[in-house]
């Protein structure tokens, strides 16, 4: 399945650039799909010259009559031989568009082939047969159409040279099936009496339709609105990864819609914070100069040292994708287990991977059956429409805003298991960051250290309930206060009170917890200060999210006094309750701790006066660079 | 973006993926045209650098041409280049006719070059207009414990997202020029200047259109003594591009028995 996008407004000959729409032609099969795209691209003229002729003759001489639907099966054989580039597509031309057909061939993949190319698609012709009339399968494509948010769909029908060109049949057949379209919120966007094979109503009206009063097929695809092309979105540049190789540091992905240049400001979801591009980086030749598009994988350098990692997403401050953690999808399920709710998934969207958990299934169908099964579980080959939740907020789009970001894939055991498209975004915890510009200090880091005699420092203890972590943050606190520092308690439980008031005990509310913790204790550290973080912070993944926030800044001690010498301590009482029951999510009963591995410094208070630890703490803090031994002379930094 | 703008973008796209999602990679270089632009646009994609080693399964049976390239642009590059072997013909499943049983050393030295370092992903430079079981391949493409290729049992990958987890001790085949053809390949190759092996150009009425080792390798009728010649006769030509490799013609499964098994 090749995805390659190609410009939405492809430069013609003569300069002049035409409106480019994708179309998908579906029905029932022996209705005469074939046959419209064979008649199509003859009517268009877009056929190589002396084809038609040579299959004629080749009709002729096997004696067999010649049939439109022919020529696409030549066309076909030509792409299955191989060389040419384009497998998936056939071109041709109305008056003022240049139309893609995207081929969805292959009945054993119908589902697989369909949503992955009429997910493309700006338009589609829906083909029903004047005999036969509305067909299962007839419905089944509307219904497909509407589950891809496919809007503009026109109607044919076609042999009518089979009900002799009666206008009442016509009627008959089109009002069953703007009925049924209408009943899925799709409004035909014209009902078009046609014979293929003859030629009525393809590109001409002639006398046997003269009832008739709408456009023809090639009037209809002449009136397709295109979509808007990926290079007229709001700018999405997934991280893929971040290179420091030398002494840049790029930020790599590829534009998957918009365009950026040096100097833009832009803004990193879903953290929201904002920087502007310094160059465009690339090779042999490097800076680039000039603006950068859709579908260019590219690498540019950022003005300030921000934390970026991949799965971020770049956009123009003003047009930021939404940042969440709930959200809905209509996905197609390929796995052999239906996904039922309450799975545990890995969601995929662009680089960012999210663990996931589906909160509802709102519709289970199964497209062959279109039976709506009940909304426990989607089989293999179903489609359906879900809530899920993430672990980690994510950053995207509802697919009718950006198709390229606005898709995610599942993965069940480390293989793609199914994939679909964001419907709907539960808008995130945070706003959206439109008018964010952070204001930065007066002073400069170097004005506050001479005058604290230290760097900022995120100072992050960790440990068991009544370990001593409280103690000693204060004892530290207090020291270096003396020493004429600036230290900043920020204590857990504090917070908690206050700025995390709204947070539970949920993995994901102590998640959450943690981050807030280091964004305040970066802040701080940033302003010159040493934020002394007391928090038992039981996750090794939130702890290594705090450090990644802090950055250089941050030093980990691990106050690892034993679990029993805790417990025997217990000042809050809160041992006592969770042996009693009366204490959930409590962390200590149990083996919920995370030993830190590499914490810049492990202290047993069990083993130590408070006023040793304060010393080893202090010790720790000259050596790694936080505290000076001697007097700093400002002048002569200046 | 022109076409080989776009191609150029996705095998980019395709090269970060492999190596922020793999642990252990390396990139296969057989020394011919396919393979050098790869290089060049893994170079592209990191910024000038390979960042991974280089691997060249050597049967010891290449044009001298080749090895005098190799040991030219492995340092000119400055290419982590390791130089595999691979066993003598005799350790070769005897039921392969004699050219794929040739080239079967490849998939053993290939095998062994695995084992010794422990690669989780192997960068390859196949294409799919190449041949009919390329065509069939994935980009991230799972071998089984043995470098085996399971044909009818390929996960799904669509939209760019690829399949990066091997099971345990296995490994996965990148494939990041997939969709190029024959003759993006060359015009890729004189847009970017990237140098080739003489052999591509005609000689006395013939040239090589893919190289492989010397026993098993014939040039092809060709006057072409430029890449705008070779150009112009790719488009002329009905002869395919592997005509000249004797192991895809000896039977009509000799290669993708050979593929199955691991082969390129």
């Amino acid at each position: 399945m090749n995805m390659i996008v190609t410009p939405a407004s492809p430069a013609t000959p003569n300069g002049t650039t035409r409106p480019q729409v994708r179309i998908v032609i579906v029905g029932h099969v022996d209705h005469g799909k074939s046959t419209l795209v064979g008649r199509l691209l003859h009517e268009t003229g877009s056929l190589p010259d002396g084809k038609l002729e040579m299959l004629k003759a080749v009709s002729a001489r096997r004696g067999m009559p010649f049939e439109w639907s022919f020529l696409l099966d030549a066309l076909q054989t030509e792409r299955d031989q191989g060389i040419t580039i384009d497998t998936t597509q056939i071109r041709f031309r109305t008056n003022s568009r240049d139309i893609v057909l995207i081929d969805a061939p292959g009945h054993a993949e119908f589902l697989r082939n369909m949503i992955t190319g009429a997910s493309q698609a700006d338009g589609a012709v829906l083909i029903i047969d004047a005999l036969e009339g509305v067909r299962d399968q007839t419905r089944r494509h509307g219904y497909l159409l509407h589950l891809l948010g496919v809007k503009q769909v026109a109607i044919v029908v076609n042999k009518m040279d089979r009900v002799d060109f009666s206008a009442d049949r016509f009627k008959e057949i089109s009002d069953e099936i703007s009925a049924h379209l209408n009943g899925l919120g799709v409004t035909p966007t014209a009902v078009i009496p046609i014979s293929a094979r003859d030629g009525d109503g393809v590109a001409e009206r002639t006398d046997r339709i003269s009832w008739y009063k709408g456009p023809t097929v090639v009037e209809a695809l002449d009136q397709l609105e295109p979509a808007r092309p990926l290079e007229a979105l709001a700018l999405r540049l997934p991280v893929q990864a971040i290179y420091k190789f030398d002494d840049r540091r790029i930020v790599a992905g590829r534009i998957e819609s918009g365009s950026l240049i040096a100097g833009d400001e832009i803004v990193i979801m879903p953290a929201g914070k904002i920087a502007k591009i310094k160059t465009v980086e690339s090779w042999p030749v490097t800076p680039v100069a000039g603006r950068q598009g859709a579908g260019r994988s590219v690498g540019i350098t950022l003005d300030r040292e921000l934390f970026v990692e991949r799965g971020d997403i770049i956009a123009h401050a003003n047009a930021a994708p939404r940042e969440t953690r709930r959200l809905r999808a209509r996905i197609f399920w390929l796995h052999d287990k239906p996904l039922a709710k309450g799975d545990q998934l890995l969601v995929r969207c662009g680089p960012k991977e999210s663990r996931a958990t589906v909160v509802a299934i709102e519709k289970a169908v199964d497209p062959g059956e279109l039976s709506s099964t009940e909304n426990k579980a989607i089989g293999r080959n179903h489609v359906g429409e879900i809530d899920i939740s993430l672990s980690n907020p994510i950053a995207t789009d509802p697919y009718t805003e950006n198709p390229r970001t606005g898709r995610l894939v599942i993965e069940v055991s480390g293989r793609i298991a199914g994939g679909g498209l964001v419907l709907s975004v539960d808008a995130g915890q945070r706003a959206v960051p439109v008018d964010i510009v952070p204001v930065e200090s007066a002073l400069r880091p170097d004005e506050r250290s001479a005058r604290y005699q230290h760097n900022g420092a995120v100072v992050w203890l960790t440990g068991l309930p009544a370990s001593g972590k409280s103690t000693l943050a204060k004892a530290l606190e207090r020291r270096l206060f003396t020493n004429g520092g600036s230290p900043i308690l920020l204590d857990g439980d504090t917070l908690r009170a206050g700025l995390n008031s709204d947070l539970g005990f949920s993995a994901a509310d102590r998640s959450e917890n943690i981050r807030r913790l280091a964004e305040v204790a970066t802040h701080l550290a940033r302003n010159g200060h040493i934020a002394i973080v007391a928090a038992v912070s039981p996750a090794r993944e939130d702890r290594a999210t705090a450090r990644r926030i802090a950055d250089s800044a941050f030093r980990e001690i691990h106050v690892a006094t034993p679990a029993g010498v805790c417990e025997e301590r217990d000042p809050k009482g809160h041992y006592k309750k969770a042996r009693a029951g009366a204490l959930a999510s409590f962390t200590g009963i149990g083996n919920d701790y995370e030993t830190p591995q590499a914490a810049e410094l492990v202290i047993d208070t069990s083993t130590r006066t408070v006023a040793e630890a304060a010393d080893e703490i202090e010790q720790m803090l000259k050596t790694t660079g936080v505290l000076f031994d001697e007097v700093v002379d400002l002048a002569a930094n200046i | 973006m022109d076409h080989l703008d776009q191609l150029e973008a996705q095998s980019i796209y395709i090269f970060r993926e492999a190596f922020g999602r793999l642990k252990k990679i390396a990139l296969l270089w057989s020394l011919g045209k396919d393979s050098n632009v790869m290089i060049w646009l893994a170079r592209k994609a990191f910024f000038g650098r390979l960042p991974f080693p280089a691997l060249h399964v050597d049967t010891g049976k290449k044009f001298p041409e080749m090895y005098r390239f190799r040991d030219h642009y492995g340092k000119e590059w400055d290419l982590d280049l390791r130089v595999e072997p691979c066993p003598p013909i005799d350790a070769v499943d005897p039921t392969l006719p004699p050219a794929a049983r040739s080239a079967a050393r490849k998939t053993e030295g290939l095998k062994m070059a695995l084992g010794k370092y422990g690669f989780d992903g192997l960068i390859a430079g196949i294409r799919r207009d190449e041949e009919a079981t390329r065509a069939k391949e994935r980009v991230f493409s799972p071998r089984g414990l043995e470098g085996n290729w399971d044909v009818r049992d390929q996960p799904p990958e669509f939209w760019d997202h690829f399949n990066a987890s091997p099971p345990q001790g296995a490994h996965l085949r990148i494939h990041p020029i997939l969709h190029w053809t024959e003759a993006d390949i060359w015009a890729y190759t004189k847009r970017e200047n990237i140098p080739i092996i003489p052999l591509y150009l005609s000689q006395n009425g013939k040239r090589y259109r893919s190289l492989g080792d010397q026993d098993i390798t014939n040039p092809v009728n060709s006057t072409a003594s430029s890449i705008d010649e070779i150009l112009a006769e790719l488009e002329q030509t009905k002869v395919p591009e592997r005509a000249g490799r004797a192991l895809d013609h000896e039977t009509e499964d000799a290669f993708e028995r050979l593929r199955v098994a691991g082969y390129l």
